[in-house]
């Protein structure tokens, strides 16, 4: 294996830094210019959205469950037990019911895009697309990018309500304590910033997943390795770049939002 | 496999027609990395002519294609593809440039998550304002044109690798373009297929005297072509008396080492007195 010397590793990576900005401006840009395939977004829905919809509940019941038994431990011994709700609540929908339902979704659609756009690279269908007259970027990229932020939207929806159910199903019959009372703890503790946080994590996450894989199908070389190598690396960037930026995210919205 | 033989008895020389080439490559040179595949590259297109380009493998016949497609740009030098310098022409722009042009892929780069009707009506679709019955319409000409009419709902998977390269072709065929490139047609194909996709190149010559490049192996894919025309009442080609072979719109270019070596018709092929170019047709 040939060895590369740090600069030029260096300057690779800033190169493709670069060229992802580019590529993510030029999603968001065909936004604004037509012509606009409406139903290849209403098919990336179905695909990204009902597709991932059972991995999604099942992440979300289990997580919210394990959240449940964790804490309760700890929670008893300060005679705090009936606080399982709030946390349960807070925790996923601040922070676990986005992360967790992003990392599923990456780990089955980055993967997905990457593959499916990098198969058709290296069997030309891509240069056969410009060919026909027709953008790859506005047919392919825009409609996935659109799809997988409105749906991941309402994914995390969903797994935040299934985690609270999970949460309940261990509080009732576990930790045998009031199904009302949990649900009146878990609703009460929220607030305005709770939910803002917790919604707006999975837009930009989902612009995340999407531009990740598309990017790096888009720019698959070398066969079907080149493709297999292209799937693992959308998956592996995607979910450090959600780790990483959720961070960075929680913190701002922290400071911005006069968190309690 | 026995060569083909080159016929020595054409009288005359191809005459380009009085309007401007559908294709100009001047001086172009492309390289990738430190390799360096053109070298100051020019010829022209004639309207209306086919020319076979030839040349061992990775010396860059494929590479032309795409320059005149606008899908790689030149590292320098001057490209007019239907009278519209292209070389650094925006990528917006060279998709309506593109509408007049139609490329049948080496592996026919059909979108395998679409049905052979919708491949093929892929343009018209793209252009929104065809009515779904004219698309139809449209579609099953031109599949009929390629003799594959009963394929409509089948999909690329379900074909030959000869009945995709005839979908590929009706593909660039559909809105009836006034330049067709062609990556290696008849690539890995049996005789009697090949001879079916030459077939179908020669009747789009012939009846729609549309421009052509072809890039090809076979050498006596492109000498079938040279020495036979299409007969629209019998529908099928039929070879040329001796002494008509140069009645046919088709010329020759071979490719060495970035550079074109040969660029003429077939007459001039058959007297030259290039070594190369002698062990290479021979």
């Amino acid at each position: 294996m040939e060895l590369i010397s740090p600069t030029e590793l260096a300057k690779e990576k800033v190169f493709t830094v670069q060229n992802y900005i580019v590529f993510c401006l030029q999603a968001l840009g065909n936004l604004f210019r037509k012509p606009l395939y409406v139903a290849d977004m209403v098919m990336q829905a179905d695909t990204v959205g009902v597709g991932s919809l059972p991995i999604v509940v099942l992440t979300g019941f289990f997580t919210g469950a394990v959240l449940a038994l964790q804490t309760s431990n700890t929670l008893e011994r300060f005679g705090s037990i009936t606080l399982v709700g709030q946390l349960v609540s807070t925790s996923m929908v601040r922070e676990l019911g986005p992360v967790l339902t992003s990392l599923m979704v990456a780990g089955r659609n980055s993967s997905g895009m990457a593959s499916e756009l990098g198969s058709m690279i290296v069997t030309e269908q891509i240069d056969a697309m410009r060919a026909l007259g027709t953008d790859p970027m506005k047919k392919l990229v825009t409609p996935r990018v659109v799809a997988t932020v409105f749906m991941l939207f309402f994914l995390t929806i969903i797994s935040d309500l299934v985690g609270l159910v999970g949460g309940l199903a261990i509080s009732k019959v576990l930790l045998g304590l009031d199904a009302r009372q949990y649900w009146s703890n878990a609703w009460q503790i929220l607030v305005f910033q709770d939910i803002f946080m917790g919604l707006i994590k999975p837009v930009i996450f989902g612009f995340i997943i999407a531009t990740v894989g598309c990017f790096y199908g888009m720019n698959a070389r070398g066969g079907t390795q080149g493709v297999g190598r292209a799937t693992t690396q959308a998956m592996v960037a995607a979910s450090v770049l959600i780790l990483a930026v959720d961070l960075i995210v929680t913190r701002l919205l922290m400071a911005t939002l006069s968190y309690r | 496999m026995s060569a083909p033989t080159l016929p020595l008895d054409c009288a005359g020389v191809i005459t380009p027609s009085d309007s401007s080439p559908a294709i100009v490559f001047e001086n172009v040179a492309m390289s990738f990395g430190t390799n360096e595949v053109l070298r100051g590259v020019s010829f022209h297109l004639p309207r209306g002519e086919t020319k076979a380009i030839f040349g061992v493998a990775g010396s860059g016949k494929s590479l032309i294609l795409k320059l005149s497609l606008g899908l790689i740009r030149p590292d320098s030098g001057r490209i007019i593809v239907l009278g519209e310098d292209i070389t650094h022409m925006r990528e917006e722009d060279l998709f309506a440039l593109r509408a007049k042009i139609g490329m049948v892929f080496q592996e026919s780069a059909l979108f395998d998550s679409l049905s052979v009707k919708e491949n093929v009506a892929f343009r018209l679709m793209e252009e929104h304002g065809v009515y779904d019955d004219e698309i139809d319409r449209q579609v099953r000409e031109v599949l009929r044109f390629v003799e594959l009419e009963h394929t409509l709902d089948l999909d690329p998977s379900e074909l030959s690798g000869g009945m995709r390269r005839r979908v590929a072709i009706a593909r660039a065929l559909i809105t009836h373009p006034e330049l067709l490139l062609y990556d290696s047609p008849t690539g890995g194909l049996d005789p009697v297929t090949s001879n079916t996709i030459i077939e179908l190149i020669v009747k789009q010559r012939d009846v729609n005297h549309t421009s052509a490049l072809l890039v090809t192996h076979r050498l006596q894919d492109a000498f079938t072509m040279a020495t036979h025309q299409f007969d629209t009442k019998l529908n099928r080609m039929v070879a040329l008396p001796k002494g008509q072979h140069c009645d046919v719109p088709m010329s020759f270019l071979i490719l060495r080492d970035g550079k074109i070596i040969f660029d003429g018709d077939m007459q001039q092929l058959a007297h030259t007195q290039d070594e190369y170019i002698r062990e290479y047709i021979s």
